[in-house]
């Protein structure tokens, strides 16, 4: 902006000149800036809007639309109670659920497959959840845009691409975790720049609110997906920020410093994690029936599920010769120790039986404990006397179900070289001396009984010296993707080389029922995100597979089908309006431009009316907030490993659609300048605004049919009414 | 400049002590270097580690052949080659095993040579880095002495490995912007990329900062940000293509690596492929005898193949099939390979005169050559991917499945609507006209009954671009005989005719290029790998090479006190500066401006160079190993004489304290020393006894080998 920097005029003048334009022109930068006139209609407006375009036909289709199968099901399990895991933190699913139950819906219908039709059950409670939620987007983007340009047309026309979005309004219009989401992060941000613009009046009741309502909305943020998280790290920057700027204020004594530091830790640290945390407490208070997802879990957590065969359990206390077990891995997400009839695969060791560590229960997981010199025909023999196993016994532990004995030997491990290879060795219980294991319980002296699921226990490979351990990595396909077993030579006392025994059966001995330690709290807590993180990571793609791209995103690329393939199904597919999306990339490039060049020009010391300082100080702050959230948002889809999908840019995408209505606006604002009368400047500046609005309403009346539903031919086939619209080859309606 | 010049020349009137003195201190210290690095460098005369992974390319580039490398640019390889071709080595050495005894052609000391002088020239660099960064020659002697006596370096320096060359030129770069001479950026590995970012981003900062003095006019402005650009963007990148340029000049004869590369780049080498392409007919038309390959090349290159054997009644799973001819793709040449383009609205199978090409959209009939079936899909599952069609070559066995054999050539990659489709340039997708299917490489391979070939199937769902969709055409010519017995005469005789095809220079770099970021060993995990977290700590090792008789053996092992110095330093350092961050934001000034900058400036190269050597490996997946963390290390030691001059110059104010850090100093380097004596045995290699080795293993998790009686 090099045409401001002629005139130097003093202070005094300027200021002047800037006051007189203030008179006849439009309440954009007031000295204490309020809010424009007319704002409150405007929110009416768009927010009815939002409502009905989100709303509408809202039941069809009346069947399971994609991820539905998920997230649906999810819910039901919290209105039966029955445990199951999932990669996602609870919110989310927990709200769907309640909901669910409140509109009436019981948590029957199956949620098998996409395509399922609902009959007589209620969904539309649910669906009508995310969609109320989804429709507080566009007011939330409304009210955050007019807070950091103070300008209704930049507000209305971020209000208005975000309404007349296919992609935003297909997205939240099923029973999906997104809307859940983004209306938490959009919460977040807007709750962040409120309290802001309350900074200069510290500790007011007000400034508390916004401040607390920030935390609460992370913890929501949060609670519904890790990728919350990036709008933790958006607040937390701003925050750092602020503090800065505090600190640097001298006229701040040290202690008010203080005050404003703990209140931060209070409301963005304390009371967000408080509530994550509840959210947990809720989620395992509600789920305490057995289910689907036990195996994933310690067996001291799962004798806290009703149903599992570990709550108020009855079995025989102490391990004997003979006896029927599994074993369990101690570390986070161990599994059991398992073996299966298949190979190891020529090049990976021996070609022996494979041994490895498994998440679900199955009678694969089951060993029998036998003497490592005698064999056990004459231990099953009823007469026999009972012989317990004592800590420092040498022990033979034979596979049921194919009668191997569990064996290592010198060879590398397949994943973890520095370890010994763990395999299932000998027919029908006879093996080698390779067999044979040391049985010690850790911290307990030679000769003590040991104890079923108590004992932490610890196996000793008595030829090599190693110890029997679960690496934790995953195996390739032609270990069915389980978990690799390993004998570690290096002696520690890890969790992933200990074991505890979780069933046992044991016909000579008598059941007791035994009280399981109870796990706290934190530790149940604790293991649940490791689960998940690990859930997380292991969602990788396969070879060959075409998967969605982070660089296919903002083009919009490819979208996704929600529902129906043929020509006779009705076709819903997420894909977002070209012409929104297309203007939101181009802008972001704008943007840049506009940026820099005032950056530049305001580090050169060039001379700028207040009018432009206010516009450069909205493209800086207001515009580099909102781009940060935009590239908080994208740019860490490009390190992740695991699969991803198109609806992963939505959030992203809220960030961006607010960037293009301070962008344009200040753009428009700036070259209308140049025109000398207010009133044609005036006109010019509304009817741009007004032009991209039409556009954005145009475009949205030719592809509305992608969210609101399509039946008949294919867009590649000329009588389709969307013919003309399959502006990519890539996109499939 | 003249200034500097007349400083210069007023150095060289008076002889006085202090530029002797500097000189003296770096001609010491390069000696000293040189003694550490290049003493008995031809011992052990095997190959020690990763030698056997270059010395392969060492090899190739002696004798001109092609290959692709996907550790980085070719730059270290050349240099590596460059060491060989002085040596006078005809590159006949198998590389297959480490601890293989070298015969006498491979010149073993020239081949270490370089990378050991690189190795050496780095302690002379890290003196005059602390000088550049304005510290004293008491800090810069002691940042040298720390790179001298760090056991890891003097081993990863002394063999035919990248790291030493890689560090040297890192530290080159570094000093040339210091000196802010023409700053020439050079590229061995990727993570060079790294630094030169670190190096933008200062240059960035500095510039910020030049906008901000208003006395410069906006001219000069200018012509000091294209300075900058000039120098850090377009001399590094037209250095850059270069190498590439050399690499590819050199390599001109087909090898091992070929068939990663596309069909076009493969013809481009002599031998190989362009051997059988020289002199093919440009354009497909019908009639032509073709063969197709798929454009992916994974899980290994193949081509469309079909043989007289059917799909099996029922599957295993109890899946039922059509019970048609197999269609795979099948990884080696042969004669069933080959494939005959047929106008569907004709009979004939031979190529009129003049030839009819085949452009974008045509559809088309693919003919079997050897058995003349029809390739075919239909609404069957395939055997192995149950979502997709089954491909099979049509047999008419009178029951209600009708042929559907016609296919629409699209050219992926056409210029107009129009093309004509063209051996081994284009890259084409067959669609399916009856159900909009694309035949696609699923990637599985088949059991028994189809030969353990790749599965060939029809992708309904067919979701945009992929490579395993796309074929192209490799052996053509066209059609002459119309006989069943002639065609397959025709069919076995090799290809030969006379045109030659030759791609642009960027062409070949941008797929060579492309080819060398998205190539993935499918390597598990190495023996002696370890993750980067270990790193810090030094809490793994590699043991390079072992002696098969007597206990001596070279391990990459770094000097524990040093490493352990450095972490600490890193920690005091950003302690420190938060700390003097925080007061200078409340105007409490602990130390004098000039002083804060100094601090400033050696953190951005110091504490930045090691975080943009270390934090990348925490997002990357492939196998990682502990010489990865040496151009980080060396940044980090780097900051302990900074840390230390700090300290002392601006901590320890009265003159006891001053003398009690003295004295520790010099305790501290005696430490330092000794505990390079104590592990120099691993390093160079000298026989130790059972009892040394195990005194040696200061760390349970370090793998020292140790032989049973």
């Amino acid at each position: 902006m090099p045409a401001a920097g002629g005139g130097r005029a003093g202070p005094g003048p300027l200021r002047q000149r800037g006051a007189r334009r203030l008179q006849g022109a439009p309440p954009a930068s007031p000295p204490a800036p309020r809010p424009p006139a007319g704002w409150r209609a405007a929110l009416g407006l768009v927010t009815v809007l939002s409502f009905a375009s989100r709303f509408h036909r809202l039941p069809e289709p009346p069947h399971v639309c994609w991820d539905e199968t998920h997230f649906g099901k999810m819910g039901s399990y919290y209105i039966n109670r029955t445990f199951f895991f999932d990669v996602h933190p609870p919110l989310g699913k927990m709200l769907i659920g309640l909901a669910g139950y409140l509109s009436g819906y019981d948590g029957t219908f199956p949620f098998q497959k996409p395509g399922d039709r609902y009959e007589q059950h209620n969904y539309m409670g649910m669906r009508g959840f995310c969609a109320f939620l989804g429709s507080c987007l566009v007011p939330f983007a409304y009210l955050t845009v007019l807070e950091l340009s103070k300008s209704l047309p930049a507000a209305l026309l971020t209000a208005f691409i975000l309404i007349f979005d296919t992609g935003c309004i297909t997205l939240s219009q099923y029973i999906l975790l997104d809307p859940i989401l983004m209306f938490f992060l959009m919460g977040a941000v807007l709750s962040m720049v409120k309290s802001n613009s309350c900074a200069d009046r510290p500790f007011s009741a007000s400034w508390w609110l916004w401040l607390s309502l920030t935390g609460v909305n992370l913890a929501g943020a949060m609670g519904v997906k890790f990728v919350g998280l990036f709008v933790v790290l958006l607040v937390g920057l701003n925050t750092i920020h602020d503090l800065w700027d505090l600190l640097g204020n001298l006229s701040l004594s040290l202690v008010m410093f203080g005050k404003h530091f703990l209140a931060r830790v209070l409301c963005l640290i304390v009371l967000p994690l408080t509530l994550y945390v509840a959210m947990f407490a809720v989620h395992f208070a509600v789920l305490n029936k057995s289910g689907p997802g036990d195996g994933f879990f310690s067996s001291a957590f799962q004798s806290q599920l009703i149903g599992n065969n570990l709550h108020n359990v009855s079995i025989p206390e102490h391990l004997a010769y003979g006896s029927v077990v599994t074993m369990k891995n101690l570390r986070m997400a161990g599994g059991y120790l398992h073996s299966h009839w298949h190979l190891y695969p020529e090049g990976v060791g021996a070609r022996q039986q494979q041994v490895t560590a498994y998440l679900h229960k199955d009678l694969n997981n089951l060993w029998i404990i036998k003497k490592h010199d005698s064999d056990t025909a004459d231990l099953l023999d009823s007469s026999s006397p009972v012989e317990f196993v004592r800590h420092g016994d040498i022990i033979r532990l034979e596979h049921k179900e194919t009668s191997r004995n569990l064996h290592s030997h010198q060879h590398e491990a397949p994943l973890t070289r520095k370890h010994f290879q763990v395999t299932g060795y000998g027919i029908n219980g006879t093996g080698d001396s390779n067999d044979f294991w040391r049985i010690e319980v850790v911290g307990r002296r030679a000769g003590k009984l040991i104890k079923v699921l108590r004992s932490r226990v610890r196996l000793t490979h008595v030829a090599t010296g190693c110890i029997l351990g679960s690496s934790g990595k995953t195996l390739p396909k032609w270990g069915w993707e389980q978990v690799e077993v390993t004998c570690t030579p290096y002696v520690k006392d890890t969790p992933n080389s200990l074991w505890n025994f979780e069933d046992h059966i044991n016909p000579k001995l008598p059941n007791i029922s035994l009280d399981v330690l109870k796990p706290s709290f934190a530790e149940i807590l604790l293991e649940s995100h490791m689960v998940m993180i690990r859930g997380n990571s292991g969602l990788k793609p396969k070879d060959n597979e075409v998967t969605s791209k982070p660089w296919h995103w903002p083009i919009n690329y490819q979208g996704l089908r929600f529902s129906g393939v043929n020509e006779t199904d009705y076709r819903v597919y997420l894909l977002g309006n070209p012409v929104v999306w297309w203007l939101n990339l181009f802008t972001i490039g704008l943007y840049l431009l506009i940026a820099i060049s005032t950056a530049v020009a305001l580090k050169r010391g060039v001379q700028l009316t207040s009018e432009l300082k206010e516009l450069s100080r909205v493209v800086l702050c207001g515009g580099g907030q909102v781009a940060l959230g935009w590239l908080l948002h994208y740019l860490p889809f490009f390190m992740m490993g695991r699969v991803l999908y198109f609806h992963h840019y939505f959030p992203a995408m809220l960030f961006s659609s607010m960037l293009t209505g301070i962008t344009w606006d200040t753009l428009l604002k700036f070259f209308s300048r140049f025109l000398s009368p207010t009133t044609t400047a005036r006109k010019v500046y509304g009817g741009g605004i007004l032009a991209l609005i039409l556009l954005i309403t145009y475009s949205f009346y030719l592809f509305h049919p992608l969210s609101y539903g399509m039946i008949g031919p294919m867009a590649s086939d000329p009588s389709s009414p969307m013919a003309g619209l399959r502006w990519m080859d890539s996109w499939e309606f | 400049l003249g200034q500097t010049f007349d400083r210069m020349l007023g150095f060289l009137k008076n002889p006085v002590v202090v530029t002797a003195e500097i000189n003296v201190n770096l001609v010491a210290l390069t000696v000293m270097g040189l003694i550490s690095r290049l003493w008995g460098l031809s011992y052990p005369r095997a190959v020690v580690f990763d030698e056997v992974y270059y010395g392969q390319f060492v090899s190739l580039y002696m004798k001109r052949i092609f290959f692709v490398d996907d550790s980085g640019p070719p730059l270290g390889h050349m240099l590596l080659a460059l060491g060989g071709y002085l040596g006078g080595f005809d590159g006949n050495f198998l590389w297959n095993r480490i601890g293989a005894e070298y015969s006498m052609n491979v010149p073993v000391w020239s081949l270490r040579l370089l990378p050991a002088l690189a190795g050496a020239l780095c302690i002379p660099l890290a003196y005059q880095i602390l000088v550049e960064l304005q510290f004293s020659h008491c800090a810069a002697l002691g940042a040298a002495l720390l790179i001298l006596l760090e056991n890891s370096l003097i081993t990863q320096s002394r063999f035919m490995l990248l790291e030493s060359i890689l560090i040297f030129f890192i530290l080159l770069s570094v000093l040339s912007y210091l000196k802010f001479y023409n700053l020439q950026r050079h590229r061995v590995k990727y993570m060079g990329l790294f630094t030169y970012m670190l190096l933008l981003a200062i240059a960035g900062l500095h510039f910020w900062h030049m906008l901000g003095d208003w006395s410069l006019s906006n001219v000069s402005l200018l012509c000091h940000f294209l300075a900058r650009v000039l120098t850090l963007l377009i001399i590094p990148v037209a250095m850059y293509l270069s190498f590439f340029y050399v690499h590819l000049t050199l390599l001109y004869r087909s090898g091992p690596h070929d068939q990663i590369m596309t069909s076009a780049f493969q013809a481009s080498l002599e031998g190989g492929l362009a051997r059988i392409t020289q002199g093919q007919p440009l354009e497909v038309a019908y009639g032509s005898q073709i063969t197709l390959r798929n454009v992916l090349g994974k899980p290994m290159q193949c081509w469309l193949h079909s043989h007289t054997n059917t799909y099996p009644i029922r599957y295993e799973n109890g899946r039922g099939s059509s019970h048609q001819q197999q269609v795979t793709c099948y990884p080696f040449k042969d004669v069933n390979n080959w494939w005959i383009v047929k106008d569907p609205g004709m009979q004939q199978l031979v190529v009129s005169n003049p030839p009819r090409p085949v452009r974008h959209g045509h559809v088309v009939q693919l003919v079997h050559g050897i058995t003349t079936r029809y390739l075919n899909t239909h609404d069957v599952a395939a055997p192995l991917s149950p979502h997709s069609q089954e491909v099979s070559c049509y047999i008419d066995y009178n029951i209600s499945m009708p042929a559907q054999n016609l296919w629409r050539v699209e050219i992926v990659n056409r210029e107009s609507d129009t093309d004509v489709w063209k051996t081994i340039l284009s890259e084409v997708r067959f669609v399916h006209v009856n159900t909009s299917a694309v035949l696609k490489l699923s990637g599985a391979s088949l059991p028994e009954w189809g030969y353990r070939q790749l599965e060939v199937v029809g992708e309904k769902l067919s979701k945009g671009y992929h490579q395993s969709m796309v074929w192209n055409v490799e052996e053509h010519r066209y059609g002459k005989s119309q006989e069943q017995k002639e065609r397959e005469v025709e069919l076995h005789s090799p290809t030969r005719m006379d045109i030659s095809k030759n791609l642009s220079f960027m062409a070949k770099f941008t797929e060579l290029q492309w080819k060398i970021l998205t190539l993935k060993n499918e390597d598990t995990e190495h023996k002696y790998s370890s993750s980067a977290l270990d790193w810090i700590t030094m809490d793994t090792n590699i043991a390079y090479w072992l002696h098969p008789t007597s206990g001596a053996q070279i391990h990459l092992l770094g000097n524990v006190l040093t490493w352990a110095s450095a972490n600490i330093a890193a920690v005091v350092y950003v302690c420190l500066s938060l700390w003097y961050l925080v007061r200078r934001r409340r105007t409490i000034y602990d130390i004098p401006e000039d002083a804060w900058q100094l601090w400033v400036s050696a953190g951005q190269i110091c504490v930045g160079g090691w975080v943009v050597n270390y934090l990348p490996f925490f997002l990357m997946e492939k196998t990682l190993f502990l010489y990865h963390y040496l151009p980080a290390l060396t940044f980090q030691i780097l900051l302990i004489p900074v840390v230390l001059q700090h300290l002392s110059d601006h901590l320890c104010r009265s003159l006891l304290p001053q003398s009690m850090f003295s004295a520790l100093i010099v305790a501290w380097f005696s430490s330092v020393y000794l505990v390079y004596h104590t592990f120099s045995p691993v390093s160079y290699g000298e026989p130790l006894s059972v009892a040394e080795l195990k005194a040696l293993r200061w760390k349970d998790s370090w793998n020292i080998l140790i032989r049973k009686q």
